[in-house]
């Protein structure tokens, strides 16, 4: 028996390695909401560990219901792989752990009464044990420049400040990639600058669903563009945003 | 904007602020229980127990008469309590006619209600106290500790949490309903008390709905982080001596006032 388990454990070890080349692969996903409403059609799509991305598209197109199947929030058909581990119902415990999903709004994102329970909730849901949880916070919250927040009450913070922390809730949990749902969006120039270098220094895979054009064309060398629950372009940010008719096809404005 | 009028702590360093929530939670719901049990028309022990709101107030450094003030929120709801007015039997002091009938208010009756609305009024001082030196998440693993319900808590918790949030977004409502309650340069405007109760109920729908979707993202961020139905906390609080000290002391005084009330 240890022999046989041997193997497999090598076995598993060898996949890993080959799927080592992206940290997300989405093959041919598909999902339609219970109302009907086919949201993503075989959309297939892959990203390199390190790759920052971005995910442009009009309303509608699908981009947070994709985002909503990295961590199996929603199960359609078609395959998902997280750093070569399936996003299947038997892994999502783990799967949770290595996606980092951030959502658009703070507060739905930010439910503990402080900023420092916030941050630990993840850590702590892992099963963590408590000094490497207070450790994960202190750096999580300094790696978003909001160190000794760690006291405060959450609805008292600016929405600056609540995106930074609810960005450091998931940095806790050490994910494998980053899934930001619009981050820019609301924030005043000043705090979107900040945000966008936070982004810019964070050295994690990301994948970035965002309207602001200005922030894709500074951070992201890569887009996908989704339109209608399908992938319409995959490519380099310079080169899509100088094809002017596609851009217009798409509803999307150059920066 | 931030709705922060929910929000009772006060900032001091005093005596009360430091220690563990636990036993600030005993004390007043002890003194809660002693008001409870205090026989009706025990003026002097009423008075005693003031007393020790006061001394409390005081040792806590909050504000004179900050315990006081805060404390007539509570007088409406003793007016539940005016029937007894009139219902408990004893000699008339006070008798007046209602349609075709005489209606007396006894003393006995008087001295009931009396007792009642200061019980309460004293009660809801003692929480007053508790929630202007203990932040809320003390508060909240206090009742953890106490071996009060997870979810119960749980349920606490998040309500604290999204109260703001709530209220923010009903003022935005008003704002918006405002914005457009425009009137003719002459003459009324707003329609009939019928039309606006049904604006009124429209933008309570609209609050519920908004609230369904929201607890809806919030479940799914929970989700996101490793939530598996089981909420988990890290509290660091500890009994100390002295908390047993204080706590103690508060037990003998609030007996005591039981003592007054039974004595005199």
């Amino acid at each position: 028996m240890p022999i046989i388990h041997q193997t497999g454990a090598q076995e598993q070890r060898q996949t890993d390695n080959r799927a080592g080349l992206s940290t997300l692969l989405v093959e041919r996903l598909s999902f339609s909401y219970r109302d009907g409403f086919q949201a993503l059609k075989e959309v297939s799509l892959q990203i390199a560990p390190g790759e920052k991305v971005a995910l442009v598209g009009p309303n509608g197109a699908g981009k947070s219901t994709l985002m909503l199947h990295l961590n199996g929030l929603l199960q359609g058909n078609g395959v998902i792989e997280i750093a070569g581990l399936p996003v299947v119902k038997e892994n999502l415990p783990v799967i949770r752990g290595k996606v980092g999903m951030v959502f658009q709004n703070p507060d739905d994102q930010l439910f503990s009464p402080t900023v420092f329970e916030d941050v630990a909730f993840g850590p702590l849901h892992m099963g963590l044990p408590e000094a490497e949880i207070r450790q994960q916070v202190t750096q999580a919250l300094s790696q978003v420049g909001m160190g000794g927040f760690e006291d405060r009450l959450s609805h008292h913070l600016s929405l600056g400040q609540k995106k930074r922390v609810a960005i450091a809730t998931v940095l806790s949990m050490n994910p494998e990639i980053l899934a930001l749902d619009e981050p820019s969006a609301g924030l005043d120039p000043r705090a979107r600058w900040s945000l966008i270098n936070l982004l810019r220094e964070l050295p994690l895979t990301m994948l970035v669903s965002s309207h602001d054009m200005l922030m894709v064309r500074e951070l992201f060398p890569r887009i996908i563009i989704m339109d209608e629950g399908r992938v319409a372009a995959d490519g380099e940010t310079a080169v899509l945003l100088a094809d002017a008719a596609l851009l217009e096809t798409h509803g999307l404005e150059r920066p | 904007m931030h709705v922060s009028a929910f929000d009772r702590y006060q900032h001091q360093h005093s005596r009360v602020h430091r220690l563990d929530p636990r036993a600030k939670v005993l004390m007043t719901l002890f003194f809660i229980l002693s008001n409870a049990l205090l026989p009706d028309g025990a003026w002097a022990a009423f008075l005693a127990a003031w007393g020790l709101a006061l001394l409390a107030g005081s040792v806590a450094q909050l504000p004179p008469g900050y315990l006081f003030k805060r404390s007539f929120i509570a007088l409406p709801f003793a007016l539940a309590a005016v029937t007894v007015l009139f219902t408990v039997p004893g000699a008339a002091v006070l008798t007046f006619p209602l349609f075709s009938r005489t209606i007396a208010i006894s003393d006995a009756g008087l001295a009931r209600f009396a007792s009642i609305v200061i019980r309460s009024w004293l009660s809801v001082q003692g929480a007053i106290w508790l929630t202007a030196t203990t932040q809320f998440p003390d508060l909240m693993h206090a009742l953890r500790h106490l071996r009060v319900p997870r979810l119960l808590i749980a349920i606490i918790s998040f309500m604290y949490r999204y109260l703001f949030v709530l209220a923010d977004e009903a003022t935005r409502l008003l704002r918006a309903r405002e914005a457009r309650s425009a009137a003719p340069v002459s003459g009324k405007s707003g329609g009939s008390i019928l039309w606006r109760a049904k604006v009124a109920g429209g933008m309570v729908g609209q609050l519920f709905l908004r609230s369904l979707e929201r607890s809806e993202r919030v479940y799914n961020a929970m989700l996101a982080r490793g939530y598996r139905g089981q909420l988990l906390t890290m509290n660091p609080h500890v009994m100390m001596k002295r908390d047993w000290q204080e706590l103690g002391t508060a037990v003998i005084l609030i007996a005591l006032v039981q003592v007054i009330g039974r004595l005199f």
